[in-house]
């Protein structure tokens, strides 16, 4: 049993449907293989998760191999199995599993399928690379691996022009992150190595010597980099505009991707380096403000929104902004669990989309209509039909708007308890997050009611033609809905009578850094403010319910009449802020205007020209020097005599 | 007395004599004909001073320029044989095809 093999299973899956899927065919075989190989991984995690658990592990550091060996940099192919990385390789190869199990019935049929589990296997690797790593070049191996199947995965139906665009987009923005990822790993090696002489890229002497850099300064700058890699891979301003857009892909991919794995990547990466960031309390602000910002400012648009994939891309981008509200005020475990909670529940909401849509496909196929089967205009008192996608998206929808009882209470409020109380929080920064929580409420109920009741707003040929979905689509569902419901009992804090577990199993990876730094809550507080934060909260997402039950189940004209009344700002939300719209002119079309000076005004001017010109510079002369072959042999003999003598004459007249 | 510079003399008068005559006659076989010449008035310098210096590598060596000038006739004669096959004549100014 080797560490190695985690990310090992993908790699071999991707390989053989890579190769030779297309030869195969045979979609149950395609699918068996893919699922299979992700499957293996998840019993392999399974059984490390279980050492980790019952304390036979800590930490498990395994090299495989060297990588580079230059001077001063000595990188390995190595492992890190820690508490942290145990949650991640459990969270990332389950819920990979389960969307590989609903993808062999959601994709069937499709051209592509082979390659459709290629990517989908491919990502996996990476991802397991990401947090499996135990340096920094074998995280940024899976962080650009995840990157690119992303890339693969969005335009996967490429001959779609807005597949495509949305591809590119998601690829270009991802990579500005990354600048900025790489530009924090040289810094880091470079401060550490001429600074103190310590050359390393390796997590466990980072976190050991880390503290030599000092607070503020360097570490400042190091943090932030690495900050705007987190803001480029997990869609947080300014660099989140690529995940709504990245709903062109097919909806496993939305759900695995861009919902549970590897939107969460930035968060990873700030709990693995909490030592660093901890040393620069002004990150850490800059990460939290970012954080809840993005969470309010997402969670407006997708107020406005009605394609049901934009819903919940918007609710995903708001939702990675608590997890990072949770990092910047130092509640890395809260962070951590609420990426778990949130992996359930919004990986069992998109499946639950992509249940309806299939649904919605079909019978819209029947009624030969060319509706949008993703617009939630045309839905409406679907849960009827299906009841099994009904039942899993509102468990999920209660566990997204923090109702007790279910995991997404437990997470949210952990964050919202710790953005209030903290040595490193901030009351104004509870507040945002407050308020996002209840839009976040009104907005998944919006959706639910506008889907799943009220009256039937599908064209009247294709009532009564929504299919449920076969069980490798709600099998997955009903799995995913369990845990959104019962995963938040790991957590449940102490104010409520509860151990927090999961709080006593992260301890080894985020207390050392915390006790250093004086990060935690403020003791001072009475329980008497957390449970009325508590109760603050619930009543928030109760309101919320409650207006989305008035404005679309009781009086459905609210909505139309409250648009027309606030037309302008009606606009400025669903356009989505203009904010694309301000990047294309701020940056896009200035980009465009230099590639295309680079085009023709150098590389077909200059570097053409110099190429071309030499040639035509060999005509010339060859144009001019031909006229020495005259085709007469005395000339060429003349000429021969002619050289003899010279040179005679200059050995004689030397 | 007949001495060495004669000898050199007569040479190179022959020399100069063939290389007019490779230069300006339109025959190819008048022009084989003054290459002869130029190797045999190499051969004349040759002989001339193994005599004066003693030395026998002259000689030798003009055994090796006289086995080359044969082989080199044999060659050149049949070379125009073709050239006369192609185009019923041997004037040299009639061989311009590789002009530009």
């Amino acid at each position: 049993m080797k560490l190695w093999l985690i990310p090992f299973f993908p790699l071999v899956g991707f390989l053989i449907n890579g190769l030779f899927g297309k030869k195969i065919k045979n979609e149950k075989i395609i699918g068996t293989i893919g699922t299979l190989a992700i499957f293996l991984s998840f019993l392999v995690s399974c059984t490390y998760f279980a050492k980790l658990v019952s304390g036979d592990i800590v930490v498990l550091e395994e090299v495989v191999a060297r990588w580079m060996d230059v001077g001063a940099l000595k990188v390995s192919w190595g492992f890190l199995l820690d508490p942290l990385s145990g949650i991640m390789i459990m969270v990332v190869t389950g819920i990979a599993s389960l969307i590989h199990l609903y993808s062999i019935g959601y994709m069937h049929g499709e051209e592509g399928f082979f390659r459709f589990f290629a990517y989908l296997n491919l990502f996996c690797f990476s991802m397991l690379m990401l947090v499996l790593g135990n340096n920094a070049m074998v995280m940024f191996i899976g962080w650009e691996g995840v990157g690119l199947c992303s890339y693969l995965l969005i335009g996967y139906y490429f001959e779609k022009k807005s597949a495509g665009d949305a591809a590119k987009k998601a690829f270009v923005v991802n990579r500005v992150g990354d600048f900025g990822f790489l530009l924090g790993i040289f810094t880091l090696f470079w401060t550490m190595g001429t600074e103190h002489g310590i050359w390393t890229l390796n997590f466990t002497e980072i976190a050991a010597n880390g503290h030599l850099l000092g607070t503020g300064g360097v570490v400042t700058v190091v943090t932030l980099c690495f900050f705007l890699g987190a803001t480029g891979k997990s869609a947080q301003i300014p660099l989140y505009t690529w995940l709504p857009d990245a709903m062109e892909g097919p909806t496993p991919v939305s759900a695995l991707i861009h919902a549970a794995t590897m939107v969460t990547a930035g968060v990873y990466m700030i709990g693995r380096m909490n030592g660093l960031f901890a040393q620069s309390p002004d990150t850490m602000m800059v990460v939290a403000v970012v954080g809840a910002a993005t969470a309010i400012f997402a969670a407006s648009i997708g107020l406005a929104q009605n394609d049901i994939k934009r819903v919940l891309a918007y609710s995903t981008v708001s939702q990675l902004g608590y997890m990072f509200l949770a990092m910047g005020v130092g509640a890395w475990t809260a962070g951590i669990f609420h990426l778990m909670t949130h992996a359930f529940f919004k990986a069992c909401l998109f499946l639950g989309s992509g249940s309806v849509i299939h649904g919605m496909h079909h019978a819209l196929h029947h009624a030969h209509s060319h509706d949008d089967p993703q617009d939630m205009r045309n839905m409406g008192g679907l849960g009827k039909y299906m009841p099994i996608t009904k039942w899993t998206f509102l468990i999920s929808t209660l566990a997204i708007a923090g109702i007790p009882g279910l995991a997404g209470f437990f997470s949210k409020d952990e964050i919202l308890w710790w953005a209030f109380s903290s040595t490193r929080g901030n009351q104004i920064l509870w507040f945002i997050g407050a308020c996002a929580a209840g839009m976040t409420a009104f907005y998944m109920f919006r959706c639910v009611f506008m889907t799943f009741y009220g009256e039937e707003r599908i064209t009247p040929k294709a009532k009564g033609h929504v299919p449920e979905s076969p069980l490798v689509i709600t099998l997955p569902l009903m799995i995913l809905a369990t845990g959104a419901a019962l995963a938040g009992y790991v957590g449940v804090p102490a104010a409520l009578g509860g151990s927090n577990r999961i709080e006593h199993f992260l301890a080894p990876v985020f207390e050392p850094a915390q006790h250093a730094h004086h990060i935690m809550v403020n003791h001072a507080i009475p329980h008497s403010v957390e449970y009325g934060l508590m109760g603050l909260s619930i009543g928030i997402a109760l309101v919320g319910i409650a207006l989305a039950y008035v404005m679309y189940i009781k009086n459905p004209q609210l909505p139309g009449k409250f648009v027309s009344t606030f037309k302008a700002a009606h606009r400025v939300v669903f356009n989505k802020w203009y904010v694309d719209e301000i990047y294309d002119a701020l940056f896009v079309n200035a980009t465009k205007r230099f590639a295309t000076f680079c085009w023709k005004g150098f590389d077909v001017v200059v570097v053409d020209g110099i190429v071309n010109g030499v040639g035509k510079l060999v005509n010339i002369c060859s144009n001019g020097l031909r006229y020495t072959q005259t085709g007469f042999v005395h000339n060429y003999a003349l000429s021969m005599v002619v050289g003899v003598v010279v040179m005679v004459a200059i050995y004689v007249f030397r | 007395m007949v001495s060495i510079h004669h000898y050199l003399v007569v040479s190179a008068i022959l020399f100069s004599l063939g290389t007019f005559g490779v230069l300006t006659r339109r025959n190819a076989i008048v022009i084989f004909m003054c290459i002869e010449l130029m190797l045999n008035a190499v051969n004349l310098s040759f002989i001339a001073l193994s005599s004066y210096l003693g030395n026998m590598d002259g000689q030798v060596f003009v055994f090796f320029v006289m086995t080359v000038a044969a082989a080199e006739a044999a060659v050149g004669l049949a070379l125009m044989i073709a050239f006369f096959r192609n185009k019923e004549s041997i004037d040299v100014e009639d061989f311009n095809l590789l002009k530009w």
